[in-house]
């Protein structure tokens, strides 16, 4: 199972390099860039662990790659990304988003269906990896 | 017969005593006008009849489209008459039309109507007064309605698109690329256990979205119960194959509001976050759909169907940038906006200024682009563009350039028509756009590089490999119907 969330989950993994690289476009727009983690890949979890504070009013892409080095190494086993924000009125939102780290296997995902009445379904999606506590894999 | 240099009767008795005058001389010709902030102005494309001077033709509309008949009534002096009058301004001729070409003469008329004349959050009400009888009037061969300026005091009266760009890419989970569809195909005749199939494929393989057509409804081969369910079953494998969040606009079109509402109701109940219109409902339906799903936190997917019947000629009818101004206000999240390169009409800078319509928080005058004037759109959420009908993953990185990130790519037959099946053309896509974005972020010039970049992806992606060798010479390049007709007007630092 691979997770296809975020901007380029169907290319190969990036290399640092290609990091940087959109690191530097961010950066070159204004944008925040923040790093984040999980073991919890659901894709209804849009609150994934922040590694540091967003990075506001950042100048060099270097300072994103020490804190994803840093993330890789305490949690290399999790799920990863790179974010960037637009503080701009009428977006203040994400911009960017791009899965950096993943498991070395990913289990994927449960899906639990309810009968109900008229043929319908309520449809739940479990996530494997939260079998386990938080933090014991 | 006392009369001002613009042709206005202004004397009572003079203006008033029975009969029929001309537009001009009713004084819904006003060159000296100047328009307030809070009027709406509409630049309308006229064709005079023959021996039918342009001022009054000008005059004409204003009075057709507001308070005027084809002959004077006392009863407009119980009123400020002067207010409820529209006020043609300005004429100017269309370039390229008249003496000395090989069309006839074309003016574009400027006219302003005082916000008096319309009632708050209503498109039906405006559309009544500014499209309604005019256009059938006879002293003029041909009308169409360009452009218009809507005042901010009127935008406010709306509630605007119900979840907007933002939040559904917040709801979503998704940013920094164009989000990936396809329209399920065949259009007619898949029962829903084949038509499930066929969403379950395509998201599966990599899309965000998939699409019912706009015209299946509940027909004999499949009743809606059955497209739903079998559709939300689609939609919940992929997510869990995935682990992203996927979607299916299930068109809820039906005959009454009552049926409408039964099927957006069902589609709740079954955990589908978008639902989906289309355009022929009418106004006032688009606008009950919004309410209703800006209640129930529903993407309202709004399909333009029936539009080119009255926006494609140059001549005759509404520009789509005014029904995209239109459909902003009552509230729509996605709106089919073209795709310039795909197999429908659309000359890539006028559809470049849909886009702008749908997307800007000011809009800025660009005679290039269609748009006549500013608009301030206050704050109103922004509706996401679907560039969709006959483009191909060879054409990604045109799309791209074009339109950039916030988009619903929809390709249909580039999707369920690949070779390898549909979850292949599903990747075959996705890899595309994203190894174009990417590009583009790396500062690469795409509109150039583009083939050369899917070529190098296709390379490791033996989906996208085939999807650019099928389709490799594909385009549709016929010349568009509608562009713009401006003169650019050189300035002196040029």
């Amino acid at each position: 199972m691979h997770i296809t969330q975020g901007q380029f989950s169907f290319l190969p993994p990036l290399t640092d390099e290609e990091i940087r690289a959109q690191v530097d476009y961010a950066i070159s727009n204004g944008w925040a860039v923040s790093v984040e983690w999980t073991d919890d890949p659901h894709p209804r979890n849009v609150y994934w662990n922040m590694w540091e504070q967003p990075m506001f009013e950042i100048k060099d892409g270097a300072a994103v790659i020490y804190d994803l080095d840093a993330c890789r190494k305490a949690c290399p086993n999790a799920y990863i990304k790179v974010n960037a924000f637009n503080s701009t009125r009428g977006v203040e939102s994400m911009v960017m988003s791009f899965i950096v780290n993943r498991p070395a296997m990913e289990p994927g995902f449960r899906l639990i269906r309810q009968e109900g009445e008229g043929r319908t379904v309520r449809y739940t999606t479990l996530a494997y990896s939260t079998e386990t506590p938080p933090g014991s894999v | 017969m006392n009369t001002q240099t613009d042709g206005r009767i202004t004397d009572i008795k003079e203006r008033y005593k029975g009969g029929v005058l001309k537009y001009k001389q009713m004084g819904y010709w006003r060159p000296d006008y100047t328009p307030k902030e809070t009027d709406f102005i509409c630049v309308f494309r006229i064709t005079p009849q023959d021996g039918v001077d342009p001022e009054e033709a000008a005059a004409a509309v204003a009075g057709e489209s507001s308070t005027a008949t084809w002959t004077v009534v006392w009863t407009d002096m119980l009123t400020a008459y002067e207010d409820y009058q529209a006020k043609a301004y300005r004429i100017d001729a269309v370039p390229g039309t008249g003496v000395g070409t090989d069309k006839e003469a074309q003016y574009f008329a400027y006219i302003a109507y005082d916000i008096i004349l319309f009632e708050e959050g209503s498109i039906a009400n405006i559309t009544a007064s500014l499209i309604g009888n005019v256009f059938s009037f006879k002293p003029l061969k041909a009308a169409r309605l360009e452009d218009i300026r809507i005042p901010v005091a009127y935008v406010k009266t709306f509630k605007g698109p119900p979840t907007g760009i933002i939040v559904e890419r917040e709801r979503l989970d998704k940013y920094g690329r164009p989000l990936l569809g396809a329209t399920m195909k065949p259009k007619l005749g898949l029962s829903g256990k084949n038509y499930g199939r066929v969403v379950y494929e395509g998201l599966t393989g990599g899309l965000d979205f998939t699409k019912d057509d706009e015209n299946i409804n509940s027909q004999p081969f499949m009743h809606w119960r059955d497209r739903f369910l079998f559709c939300m079953e689609a939609v919940n494998r992929a997510q869990a194959n995935s682990g992203e969040i996927k979607g299916h606009y299930l068109n809820i079109t039906a005959a009454t509001m009552e049926d409408m509402y039964e099927r957006a109701e069902f589609a709740k109940q079954l955990g589908s976050n978008i639902i989906m219109i289309d355009l022929v409902i009418g106004w006032t339906a688009i606008q009950s759909i919004s309410n209703w799903a800006r209640k129930n936190d529903m993407i309202l997917h709004m399909h333009r169907a029936g539009h080119g019947t009255y926006t494609r000629q140059k001549n005759h009818g509404v520009s789509f940038r005014v029904i995209a101004k239109w459909l902003r206000l009552a509230g729509v999240d996605h709106l089919h906006a073209g795709t310039a390169v795909g197999k429908l009409e659309g000359d890539p800078m006028t559809v470049q200024g849909y886009y702008n319509v749908c997307r800007d928080t000011v809009t800025k005058q660009d005679l290039s682009r269609g748009i006549f004037f500013d608009q301030d759109w206050v704050d109103l959420r922004k509706v996401m563009p679907v560039a969709s009908g006959g483009i191909h993953a060879g054409q990604i990185h045109q799309l791209l350039h074009l339109f950039g990130d916030d988009m619903v790519l929809q390709f249909g037959g580039g999707t369920i028509g690949h070779p390898a099946g549909i979850q292949a053309g599903a990747i075959a896509n996705r890899v595309g756009i994203e190894t174009m974005v990417k590009a583009r972020n790396e500062g690469k010039d795409i509109l150039n590089e583009g083939p050369d970049i899917l070529r190098a992806a296709a390379r490791w992606c033996k989906p996208l490999e085939q999807a650019l060798e099928t389709w490799k010479n594909v385009s549709f390049n016929y010349a568009s119907t509608d562009t713009p007709d401006f003169v650019s007007t050189p300035t002196t630092s040029g």
